[in-house]
């Protein structure tokens, strides 16, 4: 098993006929991703990559059955390439556009509360690397070759932190169920906690890397789930210990600022949850290993 | 991106805040036009630089005459200030804001911001504005004023109703501050900001709510369609090194330490910065390159890079996904090339035609240390860095 994806899943690409909807859907399909379509508005009706274009993506899924789109679209249109996506009743979208506005990202935010919980979007990024189940899919911008199949979850902020952490994993021939890049925007669709809770409920998934880094809530968040419903070992990294305080306007970011948004404050906070935090980002690998290799459900604090 | 206090100001009175009289000068002549032209007999010259707590740092001064206003001026501009906002280098001061000063009654505290656990907008306010509000807020957070809105509906009446009564307000001054509330939350929606904050918002003896200082930050990421407040952009603001960055579409920021970086991904950037560190030496610079970085663009990140004297090694470190290594290779060819570095240069490279970019290294004849893994990288790169070290030694010897 895998989360979110595997090789059934039948996926679209909106912003399928530009440049890089064109490389990294052929990497796709070379990857063996079920990609069935895809959506350029204006060109509908003609094929590319041996594949049906469509001019809407409600078009795209009464012919096709698409249920996950990738979104390569430019920033300015993005929130509203998400919206069509999850209106038109696809399940899984996956942006990697960067750059998107933060308003536009919580207006799109509010807008997917709108279906019931039975038929809600998951949306992940934008600004991420994607999805890629290894030996499975591949629904995003990595190069699917550093992933070697297997059964350690890996999420991540960054993607090419993400890449490195894969990449030492396979040299110690560990491999990943799935790898979900979340996107490093302040606002972004899937937190950690949202896939977190994924793997947990995976049959493969026996444990889990979750790489964060400065900023905003959601690793203390992480850390705080995986007190409270971890039953599967989670080994974290926070990159930006050594990143400076930053020059800043006016009071208000130093008022709302909680506790928990530095890295060292987070890796504080993963380590008293109980996740072992890799020391150096050179140790990704090794630091997992040693975790699986102890066959420790729940790691134990280091001191 | 930052704007003026007087920017702000304009912007916000657009919106119906209401604002003391006042005008921007740029010469000590021109601050006494603007107190004439204003009327009254006390102002205010206020320092205009990107950064708070300007009044700590003696860049507001009020005057009583023409003459003093004269002087005022004569002495901020061109000045230094240092504040805890601008960091040890602090800021030139180019534009003066002359203003009316008022007769203040009580100094209150709004702010809105994006908050990222409620992914809202959010109002802050406290009942004690001014140049105390971050150290009362630590010591009292009970005491901070919290509204967050529904982005749906936008912010509602009576929101703005509940902070003005919050804040002890009179029933009388309460329309006024749902006026200033409301609009400042207009202004945060319509222009794309980020962070609005009025410190102090004043309630005057006469009786007048007035907006005494203003900050706005906005979204670099909808500059694109704001073209009222990208137009407002003050280059001698920015450090020039990172505008420079700007515009070759590289994310730079600089730093205290001798190892140049120059890497892929934001995420990835820190994560060499911290193996650096940790490896017992310190970054000169975080160095984002972003996506489709072509050999062009490598260069000029080279550029950035060594124009810090600061710098004794260089480390290219790139996991290529949507980038190719072999284009990267090419660039650290074309750098070394044209730029002919000074110090030891060790190059990563791994992901996509990592075969490639490698052979085209190899090949070049050039004289780089290159890595296979993150560990072998950072090992590399503080040896070169140490051997130079004992090079300049025995030369001074």
């Amino acid at each position: 098993m895998s989360i979110l994806i595997d090789d059934k899943t039948r996926v679209i690409i909106q912003g399928f006929t530009g440049d890089k909807g064109t490389f990294h859907g052929r990497e796709m399909l070379a990857y063996g991703t079920n990609l069935v379509g895809g959506v350029t508005p204006g060109k509908g009706g003609h094929r590319h990559l041996d594949r049906p274009v469509f001019h809407t993506v409600k078009e795209a899924v009464r012919a096709t059955g698409a249920e996950a789109s990738l979104i390569f679209v430019p920033a300015a249109f993005c929130a509203d390439a998400i919206m069509e996506a999850a209106d038109a009743g696809i399940r899984l979208v996956v942006a990697i556009t960067d750059g998107i506005p933060a308003q536009d990202m919580m207006m799109v935010k509010r807008y997917l509360f709108r279906y019931a919980r039975d038929r809600k979007t998951m949306l992940v990024g934008p600004n991420c690397a994607g999805i890629i189940s290894p030996g499975k899919a591949m629904m995003g911008i990595m190069p699917g070759h550093i992933y070697m199949k297997g059964k350690v979850g890996l999420v991540t902020r960054s993607g090419t932190l993400g890449y490195e952490a894969a990449s030492q994993m396979k040299a110690l021939g560990i491999g990943v169920s799935t790898s979900v890049g979340i996107g490093g925007d302040p606002i972004n669709g899937s937190s950690f906690v949202d896939v977190l809770r994924l793997f947990e409920e995976d049959a493969e998934t026996e444990a889990v890397m979750m790489i964060g880094e400065i900023g905003g809530p959601q690793e203390a968040e992480a850390a705080r789930f995986f007190l409270e419903h971890g039953r599967k070992p989670v080994i974290g990294y926070v990159a930006g210990l050594s990143a400076p305080k930053g020059r800043r306007m006016g009071h208000a970011g130093a008022i709302i600022r909680a506790f928990g948004e530095s890295a060292a404050e987070k890796v504080e906070i993963m380590r008293e949850a109980g996740i072992t935090v890799a020391a150096s980002p050179a140790e990704l690998g090794s630091t997992i290993a040693k975790a699986l290799s102890t066959g420790a459900k729940r790691v134990a604090v280091p001191t | 991106m930052d704007i003026h206090e007087y920017q702000a100001k304009e912007l916000l009175a657009g919106f119906g805040v209401a604002i003391p009289r006042g005008g921007v000068a740029y010469s000590p002549e021109q601050a006494v036009y603007r107190a004439t032209e204003i009327g009254g007999t006390r102002w205010a010259v206020k320092a205009q630089i990107h950064s708070g707590a300007r009044g700590k740092a003696g860049g507001i001064k009020v005057c009583t005459s023409e003459d003093e206003v004269r002087q005022a001026a004569k002495a901020l501009l061109g000045k230094r200030l240092v504040t805890h906002q601008t960091g040890p280098e602090g800021r030139v001061v180019h534009r003066l804001y002359v203003e009316a000063a008022v007769p203040i009654e009580r100094e209150l505290y709004v702010g809105f911001v994006l908050d990222r656990k409620s992914e809202r907008i959010m109002i802050v306010a406290h009942p004690h504005g001014g140049m105390e509000i971050e150290e009362l807020t630590e010591r009292e957070p009970e005491t901070i004023i919290r509204s967050v809105v529904e982005p749906a509906v936008g912010m509602t009446p009576f929101q703005a109703r509940e902070i003005a009564f919050a804040l002890g307000l009179r029933a009388g001054d309460v329309n006024r501050a749902v006026t200033t509330l409301l609009g400042c939350y207009r202004a945060f929606r319509d222009l794309d900001a980020t962070m609005v904050e009025i410190n102090p918002l004043v309630l005057t003896t006469d009786g007048q709510l007035l907006t005494l200082d203003a900050k706005m930050t906005f979204d670099d990421n909808a500059l694109f369609r704001r073209p009222n407040v990208s137009e407002l952009r003050d280059y001698a603001e920015e450090d020039p090194k990172e505008s420079q960055a700007g515009e070759y579409g590289i994310n730079y920021v600089a730093l205290d330490g001798e190892i140049g970086c120059i890497v892929n991904g934001a995420g990835l950037a820190m994560a060499t910065m911290d193996l650096i560190q940790h490896a017992g030496s310190s970054p000169a610079n975080f160095l984002d390159v972003g996506g489709g970085a072509s050999p062009d663009k490598v260069t000029n990140a080279f550029r950035l890079v060594l124009a810090d004297p600061k710098v004794k090694a260089v480390l290219v470190n790139i996991f290529a996904g949507i980038n190719r290594c072999d284009w990267v290779a090419q660039g650290v060819v074309q750098a070394v090339r044209e730029l002919r570095p000074p110090v030891p240069l060790v190059v990563r490279l791994a992901g996509t035609n990592v075969e490639d970019g490698r052979r085209i290294l190899r090949d070049s004849g050039l004289q780089l240390v290159t890595a296979d893994t993150l560990t072998e990288a950072a090992e590399r790169v503080v040896a070169a860095l140490k051997a130079t070290g004992r090079k300049t030694g025995n030369a001074k010897a």
